[in-house]
């Protein structure tokens, strides 16, 4: 592995170790701040709290395949579930998309770096120290928070042992370092897509990703500082005695709710916007067709954003508010679906009459738009009140938000790794074990989280240690479905890791795909084109068009074939 | 090869006419399914709510079942040949799809959104989700007047009390009237839980410091559960009672018979586990709060029988 040969030349002369020289494995575990090596820090993070993360909801899984709580104990258990969500979006979800925004948004617009490389370093090392954090709360007299990612007072005010170091109080700091992390990344990916584009590069003629980066990083400088600031004030509720949720001191507990779900909604569009991106990237380049509609697919993040920010109320129908709202919340909930049934037919269209390649990004992103599709038209369900009464903190909602997270965007992030995985290791990944991979994912994820609607219909709550026996069946499908998924995964980790160190080497363009990214070498240099950025003459997508995308493409081209 | 939506030949149209009314006929009959994947529906709300239900049941099917053919049709029959690397035919949009692809859904939606208004109208007029905000200072203070409900319904960490103050009865197992329109005055005294009664298709969080009026009319007679909807600490999941649906004379036979009976410690699961850990017959875990005693009651009666939903 010490041989040079093969290296692009601008690796080597690179001021600072880059990903694919040989032997700088320790530049990952470095305060660096090229934005390729941050990337796959934050990809390998969140892939190991995903880990943790899955190996307590197989824990979960297994108390909950019998009807009795007997495997551990109902006080494990809640913390158990409360820690498998926080994981789950704090430390595996956010984390991996800030890893792909990270490896793509200077690639695709062909920008050297991040606007702020540093605070990109210092919002990446954030992640681990909160994940410490939070983790440090299984040790701390008392457990971890057990209150449910919500943390809803006054239920997680209560502390049993009076200590002021507790499971809850670790939670609310690790989230709020979370945010801190998530407004730095965000500042920064916003500032690099408005500043740093390529000549030429018009935002009308911007790669969806970046669209979707753009949207979705909004919605978090938006609403984080709600988040942040009711976290803040439950830790004064918690730690120093205050009554801004306590009832018994003239507080109000469903204030939390609110400021909990301004953010937290448009949360799983900053979560699915980017997976839409990833879905709106992969179609045209795996049907060889472009992007259908491209200005509407744009249009309808940005019509997204302002939606969610006003559709919170939605998650509040049985707290207590007044007719008038639910009706109103119900309407702008529904009005969601337009611009994103704009996006799926846009889709759809982009693969009819195409010439499809069924690759494992390809599997991975027609598998994440089923799901999705399923997830959307459950989500219309929840969005009539009275449904949404009946099954509202039932497993139906539960089942719904993992066929978003798991279905949909989980395996939209695979799509996006598998098929940017060359790009950035030089290597080729292994297909049989990627399709093995999909294979396992695709029935794990609908064996686990289908019979959750079932079982919501005939209510079963959420969040139970024990359940009614007549709940049984479904649980033991899902449950098995969960050990599927457990499983899944090992194919995966086995052909990251053996295909980054012994896969074939990848050329520059192995998918034959139209991006800037795509003309640069694989895997691109620290500084990407350097001072020679190409000009961008053309909108994205145009495959079959012959238009190519930047002036002197032919040049670049045959310069990456010698390289 | 068919290079723009209008120039469909006329094998073509027929098929997809045929695929669209099959799709509405599945659809219909996955909306006409709906009933057997519920509970038994036992409230005047409920039937309201399946009827919601299994319209959206039918509609959904219909778009993802649409959705998913396409998909599949394509990885059938668009596919590249192995070694053919050429692009397929270019086409970049077409903004009359785009129009009719937006107008449809939205026209879609917001039927839905008035048909969903409609009916919370009808759930509103009979009542069960009317709610009085009033802070609950004095009301739970025992034999306090009820002035939105006949029952108080008082939920604990973790168990469910109900008291008829007119007729001096508590117990731990909620009877009801069939066929008449019953205000339950939901109070919490620590904090939020959630009123979920699958039968009855409603459910409602019961929060701490805040006195809300849930009316329902029970419509059919049977022994439904009652399940703590909103989480609520270590016993959640053992936060159960059954709900006793019975005629009017029944109802009134049992609250007279109920009044006679002496106070006993009503039923409470988590007391029960509880105990149990502490004198060691149960494995604990984290730290927990304790659960507060079970309430004293004229009837404890049942959460282990068997229940209709």
């Amino acid at each position: 592995m010490t041989s040079t040969a093969g290296v692009d030349s601008r690796i080597l002369k690179a001021p600072h170790p880059v990903p694919g020289a040989p032997d700088n494995w320790k530049r990952f575990f470095s305060f660096n701040t090229d934005a390729k090596v941050i990337g796959i820090q934050y990809i390998a993070t969140a892939l190991f709290f995903l880990l943790v993360g899955g190996l307590l909801a197989m824990i979960m899984r297994g108390e909950l395949i019998t009807p009795e709580a007997d495997l551990v104990d109902r006080t494990v258990y809640n913390g158990l579930y409360t820690m498998h969500g926080t994981i789950m979006l704090f430390l595996f979800i956010f984390p991996v998309l800030n890893g792909l925004n990270n490896l793509l948004i200077p690639c695709m617009i062909g920008a050297p770096d991040m606007a702020f490389p540093k605070l990109n370093a210092a919002a990446f090392w954030m992640v681990p120290v909160f994940g410490v954090i939070l983790m440090a709360s299984f040790l701390v007299p008392g457990g971890p928070a057990s209150s449910g990612w919500w943390s809803y007072p006054p239920v997680s005010l209560q502390n049993p042992l009076g200590h002021l170091i507790n499971g809850e109080a670790l939670w609310i700091l690790a989230v709020a370092l979370s945010g801190i992390s998530s407004i730095m990344g965000a500042v920064n990916f916003v500032t690099t897509i408005l500043r740093m584009r390529a000549p030429g590069m018009t935002l009308g003629r911007m790669p969806i990703f970046c669209w979707t980066a753009l949207s979705a990083q909004t919605i978090q400088l938006i609403g984080l500082p709600a988040l942040t600031g009711g976290a803040v004030m439950l830790l004064f509720d918690l730690a120093v005695g205050t009554s801004f949720y306590r009832p018994e001191g003239g507080g109000d507990p469903v204030l939390y709710q609110h400021f909990f779900w301004f953010y937290s909604h448009p949360a799983v569009y900053v979560i699915i916007l980017p997976v839409f991106g990833v879905f709106s990237e992969l179609f045209p380049v795996y049907a060889r067709k472009p992007l259908f509609g491209y200005p509407f697919v744009a249009g309808a993040s940005l019509v997204i954003v302002g939606l969610s920010l006003i559709v919170w109320v939605h998650h509040m129908f049985p707290s207590g508010v007044p007719q008038w709202m639910r009706d109103v919340f119900m309407v702008t909930t529904m009005l969601i679906a337009v611009p994103t049934g704009i996006k799926v037919f846009a889709w759809l269209a982009t693969l009819w009459g195409g010439k499809l390649r069924l690759n494992t990004a390809m599997l991975f992103a027609l598998g994440g738009l089923f799901n999705f599709v399923f997830a959307g038209v459950t989500g219309i369900m929840l969005a009539t009140v009275p449904v949404d009464i009946h099954v509202n903190n039932t497993y139906f909602v539960v089942g719904h938000f993992h066929y978003v997270i798991y279905g949909a965007a989980t395996m939209g992030v695979y799509a996006a790794i598998y098929h940017w995985f060359p790009k950035f290791t030089g290597h080729m990944y292994y297909e049989g074990l990627g399709k093995l991979h999909f294979l396992l994912t695709f029935l794990g994820t609908n064996l686990n989280f289908f019979p959750m609607h079932p079982l919501g219909l005939m209510g079963m709550p959420r969040r139970v240690s024990s359940y009614d026996p007549e709940f049984a069946f479904w649980n033991v499908i899902a449950s098995l479905g969960a050990f599927l998924l457990g499983v899944s995964i090992i194919p995966f980790l086995l052909n990251l890791v053996s295909s980054w160190v012994r896969g074939p080497k990848s050329p520059a363009n192995p998918w034959n795909a139209i991006g800037l990214e795509w003309l640069l070498p694989s895997p691109p240099p620290a500084e990407n084109f350097e001072e020679h950025v190409p000009t961008v003459i053309s909108g994205p997508y145009g495959y079959g068009t012959g238009r190519p995308l930047v002036e002197h493409q032919d040049e670049i081209e045959r310069a990456l074939l010698k390289a | 090869m068919t290079s723009t939506p209008q120039r469909f030949p006329l094998s073509r149209l027929i098929g997809l006419a045929l695929w669209l009314g099959l799709l509405t006929l599945l659809s219909v009959w996955m909306g006409a399914q709906v009933p057997r994947w519920l509970p038994v529906s036992a409230s005047s709300a409920a039937p309201l709510v399946d009827g919601l239900f299994g319209f959206e049941t039918a509609v959904a099917t219909f778009v993802f079942v649409g959705v998913v053919s396409v998909m599949v049709w394509v990885v059938l029959f668009n596919r590249a040949e192995k070694y053919d690397i050429s692009d397929a035919e270019p086409i970049e949009g077409n903004t009359t799809l785009e129009i009719i692809w937006t107008v449809i859904p939205l026209v879609l939606v917001m039927g839905i959104a008035a048909y969903t208004i409609q009916v919370n109208r009808e759930i509103g007029l009979i009542g069960p989700m009317d709610h009085s905000h009033a802070p609950a200072s004095a009301s739970s203070a025992a034999g306090a007047s009820v002035p939105g409900g006949e029952v108080q319904v008082i939920a604990r960490q973790w168990s469910w009390e109900f008291r008829y103050p007119v007729a001096g009865v508590s117990s731990t197992e909620l009877h009801m009237p069939i066929d008449r329109r019953l205000g339950l005055q939901l109070e919490s005294e620590d904090v939020i839980h959630g009123f979920f009664v699958p039968a009855f298709r409603l459910k409602q969080q019961v929060i701490p410091g805040r006195s809300i009026t849930l009316f329902i009319t029970p419509t059919r007679a049977g022994r439904y559960r009652l399940r703590d909807s909103e989480y609520s600490g270590t016993w959640f999941a053992a936060n159960q009672a059954d709900v006793v649906v019975e005629s009017e004379e029944a109802y009134q036979d049992w609250l007279r018979r109920a009044s006679r009976l002496p106070l006993q410690p009503g039923l409470s699961e988590a007391s029960r586990e509880y105990a149990q850990q502490l004198s060691g017959d149960r494995p604990s875990g984290y730290a927990t709060i304790a659960p507060a005693p079970p309430p004293l009651v004229n009837v404890p009666g049942s959460n282990t029988l068997p229940h209709d939903g």
